[in-house]
């Protein structure tokens, strides 16, 4: 039984998607409109790179100042 | 006399556990809290105070493959409650004031699409500088939701259950802040020019 999407439902839908929060036949009817619709398929790729962009700046270099502080605790205790 | 023994290989163990684990995860921890304070020196003490709970309870963790799943959670539980000693309420946005923002929307107007592929250049074209300042510029509550599902990759309930709210709530902290950062994105591109379709100062 296949569920058919509007473009509304898959755009309104499309980050839960994304974070791999919708149950799965939900998640199968949206993936499954993705294969034949550009339009979604393109705004979902849009929006997967763009997480990608904003997941890189989750690291920064940590000062040593930093470092010796971790290594002062680990020896006191 | 076992006992003592026995500790002293305990003690040894985890300390080079929690050293390599460290190692791994210092530079993200150090990003992440760098994202939620918005200074440098708060950000390292917030760091420093997390592995140093970490190290003390490191004894009460019972599967170590949890270990960065279980740091982040001290450190974002450090990070609350700094908050609210500091304020005392935390100050409630409202969640609902304009419609969703999409870039992409904003990106696919016909002007825009005639000078080619807008969203592959805007992607492109951003800088770090410009999705930290973005993510920065975030009501806080928002941005931690931001921090928790999208950088750290944790669930809605997962985070529902850090933050001791429902997953609606998440959910919905979650959708504006996604939408709110969008639209700084998209005001910064069109200051700094990115956008080819769209001049400097083109009335639309
Ligand atoms: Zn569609």
């Amino acid at each position: 039984m296949t569920q058919d999407l509007r473009c509304e439902e898959v755009i309104d839908k499309l980050l839960e998607y994304l974070d791999r929060e919708l149950d799965r036949d939900t998640e199968d009817a949206l993936a499954q409109h993705m294969e034949t619709c550009r339009a979604c398929f393109s705004r979902a790729e849009f929006e997967r790179r763009l997480r990608a962009r904003v997941r890189d700046i989750s690291e920064a270099k940590a000062p040593d100042s930093l470092r010796q502080r971790i290594h002062a605790i680990m020896e006191r205790y | 006399m076992t006992g003592d023994k026995e500790n002293e290989i305990w003690r040894h163990s985890a300390r080079a556990f929690f050293q390599a684990e460290v190692e791994h995860l210092m530079d993200r921890l150090y990003g992440t809290a760098l994202r939620l304070t918005g200074n440098r020196s708060d950000a390292e003490d917030l760091v420093a105070d997390s592995l140093a709970k970490a190290w003390n309870g490191l004894s009460g963790l019972e599967d170590r493959q949890a270990f960065e799943k279980w740091v982040f959670r001290i450190l974002v539980n450090g990070f609350v409650s700094d908050r609210r000693r500091q304020k005392a309420r935390p100050c409630e946005v409202e969640a609902d004031r304009e419609g969703e923002f999409s870039l992409f929307e904003k990106l696919h107007q016909p002007f825009l699409l005639w000078w080619g592929t807008p969203e592959q250049e805007l992607l492109d074209k951003l800088l770090r500088a410009d999705i930290e300042n973005a993510l920065d510029a975030l009501p806080e509550e928002f941005r931690l939701a931001v921090v928790m599902v999208e950088l750290w990759g944790l669930s809605y309930a997962e985070t529902a259950e850090m933050l001791d709210v429902p997953v609606g709530t998440v959910r919905s902290r979650l959708s504006r802040g996604r939408s709110l950062l969008q639209s700084a994105l998209w005001h910064q591109a069109r200051e700094a020019g990115l956008l080819k379709g769209e001049a400097k100062g083109t009335a639309r």
